[in-house]
């Protein structure tokens, strides 16, 4: 009778740890599911989503001069590089450079050179678009925040931003007209 | 203790319902505070009160600004040209921040010289550095909402610093703005966050306190508290105290909100925010700038954020890093020079903050930095193995009376 009844307790304590424990693990899901949204609503939006995309004009961008449209609340730079500075883009030794990429990896037409505006370390806009701006050693742009240089292909060549100024996803809709995004 | 006796019979009644009135005058009026404190121990009150006054003017500016990227600059603009006293309260929050900032850090450095760290007052720290980084978050998120070109390209500087978390850090920092760049989702988080985190301070606050008055506070030679003898109650003996700082610290806190309110501040946070122009040199507010400055002196970006981080992450551990069982300075001759050091070393770091990052200001950030660390991680853990320390007086009454430190020797030294 009494081991009987010890058995007895013994399976009801399991049931009951198996109670618990489910308990527990469902509240847990339950209390994250609950989270998530409240999480998630910090994300971009649909409509911050949709402004994903800008068309550009480039017929009247002349050898040597650069614009900055804004795309998705950032500049994107786009030069029509000069012979030169194309030539002392593709020319340069990879050797040693922080990301090394060829120049025929960042761009589609080697005339024009896309690259998002924003400097890979902490996010400011680096200076060389305008043609009295500090260009940096390298003769492409200066991040003026904390000293990063890049050069004619917008690659990190000094200072501390880790990657090179990013290229955006963009194809040309016509000889000179490009879409971003 | 005997219990108050209060004459009013309201008083009376409610304290016999909810004893709030025996806890006040158990905790303000004969709480038992050590004799001897010198007037630095007036900065934590002053801590106190700054925070008050941080939320009350900010509760009211609030009620005239508009958190949207379009009408936030102009908002604060009508504020101080348009509504009634609005420069004078958002003068007084501007400049609050900043006299907040300066009563803390010399909280804190009072804190380090006199080992107020230490056993049994480790929460008690622990707990006061949380309060410096909440209000580190909401100084910083306070700072965006004018929406000038610094609060903008502060905000993407520090927000970017997300970004060196290998592999997530992008979507982040992405999470952090609600788009793709510092914009109106980001000023309306802000703004909530700005508004809520100081009440979370004061929360911190309230516990800071419960800590506090578990020992009751440190003291200058450091040693505790062994009777009634080395003790005064706290009204009217340190009441008064308080209000004579109070009053020194209103008139340097007004001589800065009438006479020179931008002095602390950038110009360049009078320009509305452009997404397309970074200015030429961005600054922090000066309170972050040693922090700043050891960001910018490692040359790799997760490492400068880890580094930066990490500064604030050692105060943390110090009850555990200072290896000496003496708690005040005054019995340690070489910690003392070594104290002074890292203060002259803090103000280089808040310096070379504000210098552009490039030639000499690089090298010496980062010997500052370096020596940082040095201070807290080596210097800290190592000196009680060199150090002789000063013998100890018996109590906080013998110095005081016999007017010497060192005609009293340590019974707890003998013991040994």
């Amino acid at each position: 009778m009494s081991t009987k009844s010890n058995l007895k307790s013994e399976q009801d304590e399991d049931k009951r740890d198996f109670l618990i424990v489910s308990t527990y693990a469902l509240a847990g899901i339950g209390a994250a599911a609950f989270v998530w949204p409240l999480i998630d609503q910090m994300n971009p939006a649909a409509d911050t989503l949709a402004l994903a995309s800008t068309e550009i004009d480039l017929s009247s961008l002349e050898e040597g001069q650069a614009i900055t449209v804004k795309w998705r609340g950032k500049p994107v730079f786009v030069r029509h590089r000069t012979a030169d500075e194309i030539k002392q883009a593709q020319e340069v030794s990879l050797e040693g450079m922080r990301d090394p990429q060829t120049d025929s990896e960042r761009v589609t037409k080697e005339k024009y050179i896309v690259l998002v505006g924003v400097c890979t370390h902490l996010g400011c806009v680096p200076l060389g678009q305008k043609s009295g701006d500090v260009k940096g050693q390298y003769g492409g742009w200066f991040c003026p925040c904390h000293g990063s240089h890049y050069d004619h292909s917008g690659r990190i060549r000094k200072g501390p931003a880790p990657t090179n100024l990013e290229v955006p996803s963009y194809k040309f809709l016509s000889d000179t007209v490009i879409k971003i995004g | 203790m005997s219990k108050p006796k209060f004459k009013n019979p309201v008083v009376k009644w409610i304290d016999y319902r909810l004893p709030i009135f025996t806890f006040m005058d158990h905790e303000l009026n004969h709480y038992p505070t050590p004799k001897n404190l010198n007037y630095f121990w007036n900065f934590g009150s002053l801590a106190g009160i700054a925070l008050v006054t941080m939320i009350i003017t900010g509760i009211v500016l609030s009620m005239n600004y508009t958190p949207h990227v379009d009408y936030a600059f102009d908002s604060v603009e009508r504020i101080m040209r348009d509504v009634n006293h609005g420069w004078l309260i958002r003068y007084i929050h501007m400049n609050g921040a900043s006299f907040f900032f300066i009563v803390v850090f010399i909280h804190i450095f009072r804190g380090l010289y006199y080992g107020s760290y230490k056993a049994p007052r480790e929460l008690l720290w622990i707990l006061g550095v949380l309060i410096l980084l909440l209000m580190m978050a909401t100084a910083f998120m306070g700072y965006v909402l004018p929406w000038g070109q610094m609060s903008f390209w502060g905000a993407t500087v520090i927000t970017n610093l997300f970004s060196a978390i290998p592999v997530v850090g992008e979507s982040i920092v992405t999470w952090l703005w609600g788009g793709f760049s510092v914009d109106n989702s980001t000023l309306n988080r802000f703004f909530s966050l700005h508004f809520v985190l100081p009440f979370v301070i004061v929360g911190v606050v309230i516990l800071h306190l419960v800590a506090l008055h578990r020992f009751g506070s440190n003291n200058p030679i450091g040693i505790d508290v062994k009777g009634t003898q080395d003790t005064l109650p706290f009204h009217p003996y340190y009441t008064i105290k308080d209000l004579f700082g109070l009053g020194i610290f209103l008139t340097l806190f007004a001589a800065a909100v009438f006479f020179f309110p931008n002095f602390m501040g950038h110009p360049d946070n009078y320009i509305e925010a452009n997404p397309m122009v970074t200015p030429a040199h961005i600054v922090p507010e000066w309170y972050f700038l040693p922090f700043y400055a050891i960001l910018r002196a490692i040359p790799d970006k997760l490492g400068g954020v880890l580094f930066m981080f990490g500064s604030i992450a050692v105060l943390f551990i110090l009850p555990w890093l200072d290896r000496s069982p003496v708690r005040s300075s005054q019995f340690r001759p070489i910690f003392k020079i070594f104290f002074w050091v890292l203060v002259l070393d803090c103000f280089l770091l808040g310096y070379l903050g504000a210098m552009p990052a490039e030639g000499i200001y690089v090298i010496l950030s980062r010997i500052a930095t370096a020596y940082y660390f040095f201070h807290f991680l080596i210097l800290f853990p190592l000196l009680p193995y060199i150090e002789k320390t000063k013998p100890l007086p018996i109590s906080i009454s013998q110095p005081v009376l016999s007017g010497s430190y060192t005609a009293a020797i340590s019974a707890a030294r003998e013991k040994k």
